[in-house]
């Protein structure tokens, strides 16, 4: 396969995959529509009403999804829209599954779910396709660098000011008539943005003019100061909001981005000892991350009123579903109980009904996803390209170690989404849009240079390829 | 940038690996732990989500199903006459576990239990949901109800049993409880199960296995089952060398009276009179001389001191090491030596059949749900503590006491009958209640089908009527009617 060659330019031009990509989505709407099928004939022993409009809705967006990508992107990557509808698609089946649960699908719990959670991704796959035939070129965002930084230093702030707080954490902005969205999903996009922007401008004076300090080479603070202070600034928004989930995000990327920017390894270093400190001094001082650490360290540990955790019970979903699960529809992970089983913890429910082979697909799904963004990354042309891609597959990495890791008891648990799987406005959206941005990359990145002028030397110095 | 970003993805790659490691970790290596954790509530989600197997007696089912609205647990126990079965079912209870029958056999009832899978796997594919097995039991209907109502309000337990088996006919316990008021979950469930534990005789007690008496003169066909096999007494005959009264050895003249000895029968008293009188003078006597270690081997051929897997665990009744006087006043049943009721049914059953002692069982078969037999149990021999001669001349002792008393055994037609009472005192200085023991036999041509243990230990009356012929003996003379009624009429 030709795609293994890791050349930037390429004049022969790639095939452009797109009928791998067609017939890719055919399985991606096809395994969830199965998937409904298999829900409903667990459940009640009958085909579910709603299959056919989730399947027609599923397979709509990706067919058109599919349409705009071959007029608009012809050479983008053609394995990430297939993974996004699968995984969006699997994300709403679990919802809708979720939803049979009538102690988990109270009103006050929000009532079903999974239509609401249609149309969002309807929203998302909008945008998505916006990105695509508006944003002609990835380099274009490279003119709004600063803009950016405002405008996601004013979404992460928003919370703040106009948001509600919900279970510990002040993350949602509440919009009439159209529901709570939390603002720090596009933020990370935005904050990439930005961040390989100003990188790209001041990568070769942040590594190079750069003063040496026991051993360290450090930059020069006008070079450092701008992007330190942003990032700090966000930080300091998402610990006051305790998003710990997003803050660690915004840690890992910022630092990720600043190592391929300047190719020094003491950021790495310097990364881990400041994220070593700042985490050992937000969990000793803030009694929410305390919890957190404590349930991690001790899962099975019966709680308040003598009452088993969510923790516990996230385990036990896990651990019940063992190698190839329940089946679909016919585990218990509603006994995890509350708002989190349809969002932060849908991955226990993928662990209870598909078993650790489920599980595991889903884990491959996502790495791949992140696989396929690297590559985008080490083709793309230009740096601000490679920066933005690479900043942005690295938010989805990180995204899905804490997110899984956390439920599954890896890391200590920090409240955040599984892109496209879990319950979530925002969420579904933002991915969306970033899966668009990295097909906009690669497409740019795959698409054959432009025929050399002719020459009259041509003749003589023609490489023949076999 | 090409390097670094060759870095970034191995070090995606690195979290992807942890991930799944991690997943294996919890759903491969730890799977069955968290699967069988005791707070993964799916535990009893799964044992309630399908109807238990039963338990049957005389081919009809004493227990049952029911479904209900509890989203969790859709299939909760019923009883048929609860309180009467109680002591044999035990409850299976969503919130407070299984005891009795419903406790042993709970995987067989459950439908979990590995004998089983062959079934499951064939329910499995014909869609069926998981079915339980049954017990089916040794136990009689009728001699059942016998004993429970004859206990009435009374306290007590009866423990019946075929001599020639060793099967349990029937296990009463008094006062009683339904085990279905705690098969759910909800506050009634637990306001029964708190009333329970806070009643003054907790109902849930099982009196006919689990508790020990003081056995009383019930206990004197023991030593004189001893006294005749260490060749004390030749036979039942033969007159004894008792004083009246009897002074325990190695005590500052301390006298054993006889109770009821208007005539003075009990001096140098045969072993049949002594059995028809009660002579204590002459047990305590026997007792002695058979020695403390002896008594022991003889207590223990009967069954004392170990505990008994009917399949439920008996308590242990005992007969321990002790001092001259103590074991002299224990070969009347007073001191320290302890009967289960289903114990002194055993020393009864004994003697019936001739001197074999059959391992008492209840169980008589574990059957899948589609009725193949997975368990059977054979009547086995326990011990033979008595010679089939010493057991007829006992026999013979133990008629003439049922002969010449005031029992009415009329209603049991052309049966020989045999038994001993005794009034067993407790309580510091014997302040309180005796209890009332009887225990006995009927005896056919072919054999003995039954032998019966009844203890009352308070039946609400005065102290001075507290009689074993009074009280319990008409209990034991109605369950071994209907055992007898029963074998007639099959």
């Amino acid at each position: 396969m030709s795609s293994t060659s890791n050349t930037t330019v390429s004049t022969g031009g790639l095939p452009s995959r797109r009928n791998t990509e067609l017939a890719m989505l055919v399985f991606a709407v096809l395994i969830p529509v199965f998937a409904y099928a298999n829900v409903g004939l667990a459940k009640d022993g009958s085909l579910p009403a709603g299959m056919l409009g989730y399947g027609l809705g599923l397979g709509l967006m990706a067919g058109v999804a599919h349409l705009v990508v071959r007029r608009w992107a012809p050479y983008a990557d053609p394995l990430m829209l297939p993974i996004a509808t699968l995984l969006n698609g699997m994300g709403l089946v679990l919802i809708w599954r979720l939803d049979q649960e009538p102690q988990i699908t109270t009103p006050s719990l929000g009532g079903p779910m999974a239509a609401d959670q249609l149309i969002w991704s309807t929203v998302g796959v909008a945008l998505f396709l916006g990105v695509l035939i508006f944003l002609k070129d990835h380099r274009i965002l490279q003119r709004y660098t600063y803009i950016s930084m405002v405008v996601a230093l004013v979404l992460l702030a928003s919370p703040i000011f106009i948001g509600e707080e919900i279970n510990g954490a002040r993350i949602w902005v509440q919009i009439p008539g159209v529901g709570s969205l939390q603002p720090a999903e596009f933020a990370k996009i935005i904050i990439a943005v930005f961040f390989a922007g100003y990188l790209m401008v001041k990568r070769d004076a942040l590594a190079l003019a750069s003063r040496r300090v026991m051993g360290v080479y450090l930059p020069r603070g006008r070079d450092m100061g701008p992007i330190l202070v942003i990032w700090a600034i966000s930080l300091m928004i998402l610990i006051f909001e305790t998003d710990l989930g997003t803050s660690l995000l915004f840690f890992g990327i910022f630092v990720v981005m600043l190592y391929v920017a300047t190719e020094r390894t003491s950021w790495i270093i310097f990364g881990l000892l400041l994220s070593a400190s700042g985490a050992v001094l937000v969990a000793s001082t803030n009694a929410h991350v305390g919890d957190r650490v404590h349930n991690w360290l001790n899962p099975l540990e019966r709680g308040a009123n003598d009452g088993v955790t969510e923790t516990a019970n996230v385990m036990f979903s896990f651990g019940s579903g063992g190698l190839f699960g329940s089946g679909l529809g016919q585990g218990y992970s509603r006994l995890i109980g509350g708002i989190g089983a349809k969002s932060d913890y849908i991955l226990a429910t993928v662990g209870e009904e598909l078993g650790l082979a489920g599980t595991m697909a889903i884990i491959l799904l996502y790495a791949l996803l992140i696989q396929r963004g690297m590559r985008t990354a080490l083709a793309a042309r230009d740096p601000f390209g490679k920066l933005l891609a690479v900043g942005l597959a690295g938010i989805f990495a990180i995204q899905i170690f804490v997110v899984a890791g956390g439920v599954t008891g890896l890391i200590p648990l920090t409240g955040m989404t599984m892109p496209f799987l879990a319950q979530g406005g925002s969420s579904v959206i933002a991915n969306w849009a970033l899966i668009a941005l990295l097909l906009r990359i690669s497409d740019t990145a795959r698409r054959p240079a432009p025929a050399p002028a002719p020459n009259p030397d041509a003749e003589q110095t023609q490489v023949v390829r076999a | 940038m090409n390097k670094p970003m060759r870095r970034v993805s191995v070090f995606c790659g690195l979290l992807i690996l942890a991930l799944l490691v991690r997943v294996n970790w919890v759903q491969f290596v730890q799977a069955d732990e968290l699967q069988n954790h005791a707070d993964n509530r799916r535990v009893t989600i799964e044992r309630y989500s399908h109807p238990r197997g039963d338990i049957i007696v005389d081919g009809e089912p004493i227990t049952g199903s029911r479904e209900t609205d509890n989203p969790d647990f859709r299939y909760e126990r019923t009883f048929t006459d609860g309180e009467m079965w109680a002591p044999v079912t035990g409850y299976s209870s969503q919130g407070f576990g299984a005891s009795m029958l419903e406790g042993v056999h709970d995987s067989i009832l459950t439908g979990d239990d590995d004998r089983l899978f062959f079934n499951n796997t064939v329910d499995m594919f014909t869609g069926e949901d998981q079915r339980g097995g049954n017990v089916i039991t040794t136990l009689n209907a009728d001699a059942q109800r016998a004993a429970f109502e004859g206990l009435g309000d009374a306290k007590g337990a009866v423990a019946a049993v075929n001599p020639e088996t060793g099967e349990v006919l029937a296990l009463a316990s008094t006062p009683s409880y339904d085990p279905g008021t705690i098969s759910g979950t909800g506050n009634e469930a637990g306001e029964a199960w708190l009333a329970y534990e806070n009643a003054e005789d907790d109902p849930r007690v099982n009196r006919a296995l689990r508790e020990t008496y003081p056995p009383g003169s019930t206990f004197k066909v023991l030593t004189a089952a001893a006294a005749l096999e260490h060749g004390l007494v030749e036979d039942v005959d033969t007159e004894t060398e008792t004083p009246s009264p009897y002074y325990l050895p190695e005590t500052d003249q301390v006298e054993l009276p006889n109770d009821a000895d208007p005539g003075n029968f009990c001096e140098d008293a045969t072993v049949r009179t002594a059995i028809r009188y009660s002579c204590n003078s002459v047990f305590a006597k026997l007792s002695d001389e058979v020695g403390n270690e002896q008594m022991i081997e003889m207590a223990e051929e009967f069954g004392f001191n170990e505990e008994h897997f009917v399949p439920i665990r008996t308590a242990m009744s005992s007969y321990p090491e002790d001092n001259r006087p103590q074991n002299a006043q224990a070969g009347i049943g007073q001191a320290s030596n302890r009967a289960t009721p289903l114990q002194m049914a055993m020393v009864a059953s004994a003697i019936a059949n001739d001197g074999t002692l059959m391992r008492p069982y209840m169980v008589d078969q574990l059957v899948a749900p589609n009725l193949n037999v997975i368990e059977q149990h054979d009547p086995e021999e326990m011990s033979q503590p008595v010679s089939p001669e010493n057991a007829q001349m006992l026999q013979s002792a133990m008629e003439t006491m049922v002969e010449e008393s005031v029992i009415d055994v009329s209603g049991l037609g052309d049966v020989r009958v045999g038994g001993k009472t005794g009034t067993a005192q407790h309580g510091e200085n014997n302040e309180e209640t005796p209890y009332a023991w009887f225990i006995s036999y009927a005896m056919t041509d072919e054999g003995s089908p039954v032998a019966v243990a009844v203890v009352v230990e308070d039946a609400n009356v005065a102290r001075e009527d507290v009689s074993g012929s009074g009280l319990a003996a008409p209990i034991a003379v109605d369950v071994m009617e209907a055992v007898l009624n029963g074998e007639n009429a099959g």
